[in-house]
């Protein structure tokens, strides 16, 4: 509803546009009102919000935990005993998937913001102190953008074998943020010239205090699509170097541990494989559809609206 | 049909459909273009003005929606299909846009471009002898060499060369009708001078019929014939330039000739404000859209539009009052009183200290190439050796136009380091000398007002955070800051409840404010004004003069004010430095260099400015400058203004020989001073 204020003609110009309705920050409220009316937001958040209270909830349905070995029952199908049937050793799949999701979820919700904020911090001060400083910086990242990360990955993995899975968060976050380091440096170049920064910068504003207030939240919307895709390249590192037996080690499970174990028996015992491997496809499938609902609300104009 | 008139305009309305609502932006407009006429249609930004003439150019998106009829010698446009449309646009209707770069081709040469619009409406025509025409027409717009010129592409060109390109592109199949929509917005003051010299010479040769639109009533006075008044989609007052700049009727027209800042006058009587912001064109009250802003307004205003009233012969004014205004009843003076300056006992009371002194200041770019063995190729003089003081309580007009350093000596100031050379003393002391704490606390004392209120001002804070960011860093408590922000809006003609919404809820003018009252946050003692007013539409600009001057003198500021404006430098300046090139050329009282100027340069730039007053503009004589301002790369020996002065070219030349070999040093003629060997000879007349 359009608020008209009374009129002072005689003061000053002390009106504001007697047409709109005051409101808070447009910006933020508009990407809201479009994220609001995709269906592709809503699944997404549906869906990992499920899978998340599944991961928190789901053991309490089964009475097997993870490391239960059901010698009897071993290698047998879903059942009503066991959901998902059993693997090799009898250890039920269900518990182990609740288990696994757990870890997966975590090393994902942690290491992909974890990256994000690692490259907000480093890309907006390079871009901004420039000089130098930035010269030494942007020498790193291109550095660490041509050595491949998992034939780095696979060389340090010896020395994660004793640490306990919380290393591989920073491990697998060390060497994501490179890329959305280099975008966010770019567009804290184009903003340090900004009247506002200048402006702010000639009151004597320190460089983070600057960084803090006025670079960073002008960047946070890609910082939030970053964060959130970030969640799904996480999730893809750490079950493929599980996968490869380089992350997750045994007796810890994680969905990448769980479909390395199954792949042997994919084609003959298939559920072994493919619950672990459902949950996962599903989760990335939510997780990418979040991410790709904010990166539309963000800028209309990328690819996936046309047509 | 002989006698139908070239144009006609007949009750035409636009309409922009949104989302929720519809967009009015032109609403029942009808005029008439008679042949040979040079019609001047003057508003603000969002007045409809370039999207009634893109309606009759037939090149309004899809998504708009016309009525009404536009009359083509006699034909319909509107009925026209797409074919025939395109065969009378460019033969006969002619258009020059604003931005000359967007507008030409980069991929072409400006020979092809030119010889393309010729060769499509006359097949006959043969390549050779397009070639041949293109040369021409360069040559008619005043293109230098353009045998050779003629094969360049459009980036090899300043923005005053493509903008004749466009005018040449024009007149290339001699049409009936030339449209400019704000052909010299983008170009400085000089460049502007040229481009409309070369319009009124386009309109001779061709005989055709001119529409100029613009926000610039300087611009209309000298030119045009009649002009129209745009407001809020509204055609508000039609009439010859004599009778709307002389007697106008409509209050609106009214407020904005005395809200202009006129070379004239200024500096003698006060601006008059013509305060608040015309109404959203989606939702448009019943009655007169200038209601709100209007001093003289009734009930009756409030409830039906009014029409177009003839007052006199082909006088129209759409204001219910304006048979009062005719008769004398309402005087102008009336309507819109010129506010009255600070009484004496609420001025500050000024020592006249030092406020800040530059001496010899010098900054050079280096260019280089390479990127692992960096090599010197090449130097920009962006400031080369300049001086200057301001007191206290001073104004220090600082005029050049763009490239001629002045953004980079404002930069140099503020950095508060030493510059690369000469030196910078701020209260008397040597910012060089200071150590990090001592240079955070001087910050107090300097704070700067950008030119671009929106870009100023982070869009992502509320007002009262932007306000007191100042006093975040001089630690002073949350609370002390929330008084204080709430003192400054106050100050600044805002209200303090306004402190918790965000810039993009503001008018340009209020913005400009916030960004006001942002600088006053720590009592400085000087303010850097960077073309303050420069992106402000001109009703709005009065106001913040006159708040900076009341700043002025209630606070005891000093300003350095930058402005590439000299009606506005005129206004609030107590002294002036014009720029030319990195050096100042003249510098002096503002009352003795606007009344005598000693250098050719600022003779050039005094004449070219428009004037707002149809008759002194006839009487003017233009000192124009030929070409553009030199690449700041070129090495220039001597007098680096010698390749554009009008003065060199009449001198003798025993005595030119002076000006190409020694570099002239500013020197005290009568009571300014000016940097040129023979201002004792020049006898050029600037009025």
């Amino acid at each position: 509803m359009a608020v008209i204020e009374p009129l002072d003609l005689d003061t000053t110009a002390s009106l504001v546009d007697p047409g709109k309705a005051p409101k808070r920050s447009s910006r933020g409220r508009l990407i809201w009102i479009r994220l609001r009316s995709t269906p592709r937001f809503w699944i997404g958040v549906t869906v990992v919000a499920l899978m998340i209270i599944w991961a928190i909830i789901g053991l309490w349905f089964t009475h097997w935990s993870p490391t239960d070995q059901d010698l009897i029952n071993s290698r047998t199908g879903p059942s009503g005993s066991h959901w998902f049937g059993t693997d090799d050793i009898g250890q039920d799949i269900y518990a182990e998937t609740v288990v696994g999701l757990r870890k997966s979820l975590a090393i994902g919700l942690i290491a992909g913001p974890l990256s994000t904020l690692l490259s907000a911090f480093v890309g907006s001060f390079a871009g901004y102190v420039g000089g130098k400083a930035d010269s030494v910086i942007s020498w790193f990242i291109n550095l660490l953008l041509v050595v491949p990360a998992f034939f780095l990955l696979v060389l340090i993995s010896p020395l994660l074998k004793d640490k306990a899975w919380v290393a591989l968060i920073f491990f697998i976050a060390a060497f994501t943020w490179m890329v959305m380091a280099q975008v966010i440096r770019a567009q804290t170049k184009s903003l340090r010239d900004r009247d506002f920064v200048k402006a702010a910068r000639f009151m004597g504003v320190g460089t983070f205090t600057i960084l803090r207030r006025h670079i960073v939240p002008n960047v946070a919307s890609l910082l939030i699509i970053d964060a959130t895709l970030g969640v799904v390249y996480a999730i893809i590192a750490e079950t493929s170097l599980s996968y490869f037996g380089f992350g997750i080690q045994p007796p810890q499970v994680s969905l990448g541990t769980l479909l390395a174990d199954g792949t042997s028996a994919a084609t003959t015992r298939p559920w072994v494989f493919l619950f672990p491997a459902g949950v996962l496809i599903l989760l990335l499938f939510a997780v990418s559809l979040i991410g790709d609902a904010l990166r539309d609300a963000v800028d209309p104009t990328s690819g996936a609206t046309r047509g | 049909m002989v006698n139908a008139p070239l144009l006609e305009v007949r009750n035409l309305s636009v309409d922009f459909p949104q989302n929720n609502s519809t967009v009015h932006a032109v609403r029942d407009i009808s005029y008439v273009i008679n042949r040979g006429e040079f019609l001047g249609i003057v508003g603000e930004s969002g007045s409809g003005k370039s999207v009634s003439s893109m309606a009759v150019m037939g090149l309004l998106p899809s998504s708009a929606q016309v009525s009404g009829d536009i009359l083509f010698r006699g034909e319909s446009l509107l009925d026209m299909d797409d074919r025939k449309l395109s065969r009378l646009r460019g033969n006969e209707i002619a258009m020059i846009f604003q931005d000359p770069l967007s507008a030409l081709t980069p991929v072409y040469t400006v020979g092809n471009q030119i010889a393309e619009g010729l060769l499509l409406h006359d097949k006959a025509l043969s390549k050779q002898a397009a070639a041949t025409r293109a040369v021409e027409l360069l040559r008619i717009v005043g293109i230098p060499a353009p045998e050779r010129r003629v094969k360049a592409f459009p980036h090899e060109f300043s923005g005053g060369m493509r903008q004749r390109v466009m005018i040449a592109i024009a007149i290339a199949n001699n049409p009936n009708l030339i449209i400019a929509d704000e052909p010299t917005t983008a170009l400085d003051v000089t460049i502007q001078a040229q481009i409309l010299e070369v319009l009124q010479k386009a309109k001779e040769i061709t005989g055709a019929a001119v529409v100029l639109i613009t926000h610039d009533l300087g611009v209309v006075a000298g030119n045009a014939d009649r002009i129209a008044v745009m407001y809020a989609g509204k055609l508000v007052e039609t009439g010859s330039v004599d009778d709307v700049f002389n007697r106008p009727h409509m209050p609106y027209t009214l407020g904005l000739l005395r809200s202009v800042p006129n070379l004239i006058t200024a500096g003698k009587t006060r601006l008059v404000p013509l305060e608040g912001r015309p109404p959203s064109l989606d939702a448009l009250p019943p009655g007169c859209p200038f209601e709100q802003r209007c001093p003289i307004a009734i009930d009756a205003c409030r409830e039906t539009e009014p029409p177009l009233l003839s007052i006199g012969s082909s006088h129209e004014a759409a204001c219910l009052r304006a048979p009062e205004i005719a008769a004398g009843q309402l005087q102008a003076a009336d309507v819109f009183p010129r506010p009255e300056p600070i009484p004496a006992a609420d001025q500050a009371k000024v020592e006249g200290r030092t406020v800040l002194e530059v001496t010899d200041v010098k900054r050079y770019f280096t260019l280089t190439r390479g990127a692992v063995f960096k090599r010197e190729i090449g130097k920009v003089k962006a400031v080369d050796g300049i001086s200057f003081d301001i007191h206290e309580g001073e104004v220090l007009g600082l005029v050049g136009e763009s490239g001629c350093g002045k953004s980079t000596t404002i930069l140099e100031i503020l950095e508060l380091t030493s510059p690369q050379d000469g030196s910078i003393k701020i209260d008397g002391v040597d910012v060089s000398t200071l150590t990090k704490d001592q240079r955070l606390a001087k910050r107090k004392d300097i704070q700067v007002v950008f030119q671009d209120p929106m870009a100023a001002l982070d869009p992502r804070l509320t007002i009262e955070d932007i306000v007191a960011e100042p006093l975040t860093v001089h630690n002073v408590s949350k609370a002390d800051q929330r008084r204080r922000v709430g003192e400054l809006l106050d100050t600044v003609g805002l209200e303090a409840s306004m402190g918790s919404r965000y810039p993009h809820e503001f008018s340009g003018g209020q913005r400009q404010r916030i960004g006001i009252a942002r600088a006053l946050a720590t009592e400085p003692k000087l303010l850097i004004l960077d073309e303050p007013v420069s992106a402000l539409d001109v009703s709005i600009q009065a106001g913040v003069i006159n708040l900076l001057e009341d700043l002025k003198e209630r606070l005891g500021l000093s300003y350095l004010f930058v402005a590439h404006d000299l009606a506005v430098v005129r206004q609030i300046a107590d002294k002036v430095a014009v720029m030319y090139l990195g050096r100042i050329v003249e510098s002096g009282r503002v009352a003795d260099v606007f009344a005598r100027p000693h250098h050719p340069y600022t003779q050039a730039l005094m004449s070219a400015v428009p004037i707002p007053d149809p008759d002194a503009e006839r009487s003017r004589k233009r000192i124009l400058l030929d070409g553009d301002l030199p690449s700041p790369t070129d090495e220039i020996s001597g007098c680096r203004f010698h390749s554009r002065c009008p003065l060199f070219k009449v001198l003798d030349p025993s005595l030119q020989q002076r000006c190409l070999t020694e570099d002239p040093q500013l020197r005290v003629i009568d009571t300014s001073s000016a940097a040129c060997h023979h201002a004792e000879l020049n006898t050029l007349q600037v009025t």
